[in-house]
């Protein structure tokens, strides 16, 4: 675990995102249809400064506003079997794979790391919507069991973000085992003590919902982020009627009891830093920005790089 | 009157044709048709021998669906005794697409919990089809915690399609419900083991199948998603079930490689509904035998190899 690798790399993935796509200097808000500056939207955390829309942020991005400074350090994942039902519909499930790697220039779709938010010391796991929608499969599942087993051998809490369309169909049942599988894993963090927190982003549906999404000690949702089993197309399918507006949003679920709380994302730092510290029996965290940690000289580089 | 599937039309047409030969000689005693009706029937024999020798995935689909399989209710009544049913899960009702209670296996108590689907309109209306809601997951964890207090072992018979796609179940909480039955069944220090004596759809199915033993019948199935919904979301058209049923190996089969199901139980030439007492009675052996693998297991024990099942669980993919 190499802290350094990861405070340098968001510098200079920004620089090469501004070099490389001048088109994409404007974002379009896909509620409001504002036209955002880019940049004004990666300052406000996705957030569209019109309308507050919460739109999707990679778990990069979201680590790089979370954690103090920036720093955060990546924790690997092991890898599972690779396609282990030799899985083909219009095309191969290792096709399928590659794509998204390529799009994404992750690995897979969840990325985990530990460091501190608001100087607390936590490990964070968060999947990610823009690959393969999130789809929960093997490798989400041992991303979730080493997070859990992190943060029992640091004696951290756990924050899980979580988004996902559901299950990865190409996985087949062993996509649905993952739903025990990480259910044994936020079993251990119970019986360690370790607070396990869940912050539910937009969309979070299927068999992520009804395992690990929805064990949290705590229980926190972004605003208007769709929550659900069974999405609300097959269920008016099967019905017949028309759903009631805002049906399985974040704040729906809130009103039905299912939630704690409802946090816009710019406060979730905040709220997070403190709930956890009373959790954990810490003193109230230092309001206000705090700097980053002072770089190591030897390793300091320099913005022409 | 039987209930044949599409792909067993021929053998409709020629066991008809044999009942209608037999018929016709009730009617009129001149008539000699025994030879020929013998003959009927060892074809239609011969048929069906190879017809289920080789299912494809999807006609295993619709034999695991087949309304005169037998379901949770008739193995309740023909392997238990004093089944006693316990309703409600005191929140907000009870469910009828699961039973539950108290019971006697080989005189041993035990908790019993299943999907039931009904057998003709109105008691599958009744039911649910199968579909749990949120009180039926929260019925079944009350019952597993009573019987962990109790050291009763707990036995599951699943057959569902899935949770109910409803807007009660979902403002009621069918995630919360399902996780949590799902995280009480890897809690709990007595045996659990669990049959899937039909369909094993989805997480409906998690709920009551994390257990430390499981089998299926041979032509059951367990999926993550129908076939016609896997189809519907990667080939953009339901009517290619059978090819998401392939990919997806769902069948007890696969899922033995795969070391996902403990056994796989045989069922009668022809599927389960074409022998009930038979298949009742083979899943009767299975449930026995399985308990008695852990009857000397302690609680810690008991969910420590549970949970290591779990974690362990997709080290083996299929063979090439
Ligand atoms: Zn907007």
């Amino acid at each position: 675990m190499n802290w350094i690798t990861n405070y340098v790399r968001p510098r200079i993935n920004s620089i090469f995102s501004r070099r490389e796509m001048p088109e994409n200097l404007w974002t379009k808000c896909d509620s409001c249809g504002t036209m955002l500056f880019h940049r004004e939207v990666t300052d406000n955390l996705g957030v569209c400064t019109n309308c507050t829309h919460h739109m999707n942020i990679t778990p990069r991005a979201r680590f790089t506003a979370l954690f103090d400074g920036g720093i955060f350090s990546e924790i690997d994942v092991p890898e599972p079997t690779q396609d282990p039902l030799h899985f083909r519909d219009q095309k191969k499930y290792p096709d399928r794979l590659r794509a998204a790697q390529r799009a994404t220039g992750e690995k897979e779709a969840m990325l985990v790391a530990a460091g501190e938010i608001g100087r607390t010391p936590v490990v964070c796991a968060a999947q990610d919507f823009s690959f393969m929608a999130g789809s929960m499969g093997m490798y989400v599942g041992n991303a979730i069991i080493k997070a859990a087993q992190e943060a029992k051998r640091l004696k951290r809490p756990l924050i899980l973000f979580s988004a996902a369309g559901g299950a990865r169909m190409q996985e087949g049942i062993l996509s649905l085992m993952q739903m025990p599988r990480t259910t044994v894993a936020i079993q251990m963090l119970r019986e360690a003590g370790l607070p396990y927190i869940v912050v539910l982003t937009h969309p979070t549906t299927g068999g992520v919902t009804a395992s690990y999404a929805m064990l949290g000690d705590v229980q926190i949702a972004e605003p208007n982020a769709l929550i659900c089993f069974a999405g609300p197309r097959v269920i008016e399918q099967t019905i017949r009627e028309k759903l009631p507006e805002g049906f399985q949003r974040a704040e729906y679920l809130l009103e039905h009891g299912m939630l704690d709380r409802v946090t816009d994302r710019r406060q979730m730092r905040e709220e997070l830093t403190t709930i956890i510290r009373m959790l954990t029996g810490m003193p109230p965290a230092v309001q206000g920005d705090l700097p980053p940690p002072e770089p190591l000289p030897d390793t300091a580089i320099s913005d022409d790089t | 009157m039987t209930h044949y599937l599409d792909f067993e039309k021929p053998l409709a047409e020629i066991e008809g044709k044999a009942e209608e030969l037999r018929n016709m000689a009730r009617k009129n005693e001149e008539m000699h048709v025994e030879d020929e009706a013998a003959a009927l029937d060892r074809k239609a024999q011969d048929l069906l021998k190879d017809l289920y020798k080789k299912l494809t995935p999807w006609r295993k689909c619709q034999v695991a669906r087949h309304p005169d399989r037998p379901h949770c209710k008739d193995y309740i009544e023909a392997l238990f005794t004093e089944y006693t049913p316990l309703a409600g899960d005191r929140g907000f009702a009870d469910d009828d697409a699961v039973m539950g209670g108290l019971a006697r296996f080989n005189d041993q108590p035990v908790m019993v919990i299943g999907h039931e689907k009904g057998n003709d309109t109105q008691s599958r209306i009744e039911r649910n089809f199968g579909m749990a809601r949120p009180e039926g997951y929260r019925k079944a964890i009350r019952l597993m915690d009573m019987a962990d207090r109790f050291g009763l072992p707990v036995i599951t018979l699943v057959d569902t399609p899935g949770a109910y796609p409803g807007k009660g179940a979902e403002e009621r909480g069918q995630s919360e419900a399902i996780a949590r039955s799902t995280e009480k069944c890897l809690q709990i220090g007595v045996p659990l083991i669990s049959i899937i004596i039909g369909e094993g759809g989805s997480g409906g199915a998690v709920a009551f199948a994390t257990a430390n033993r499981l089998a299926m019948l041979e032509h059951s199935v367990y999926s993550v998603i129908s076939p016609e919904g896997c189809a519907s979301i990667l080939w953009k058209d339901a009517e290619k079930m059978r090819e998401a049923a392939e990919a997806l190996r769902l069948t007890a089969q696969d899922l033995l490689k795969l070391g996902i199901t403990d056994r796989v139980i045989a069922e009668p030439l022809g599927g389960a509904h074409r022998d009930r007492e038979a298949t009742i009675a083979a899943v009767g052996k299975t449930i026995a035998a399985m308990l008695d693998e852990m009857s000397d297991m302690k609680p810690k024990a008991l969910v420590k190899a549970r949970r290591d099942k779990f974690l362990n669980m997709g080290d083996k993919g299929l063979a090439a």
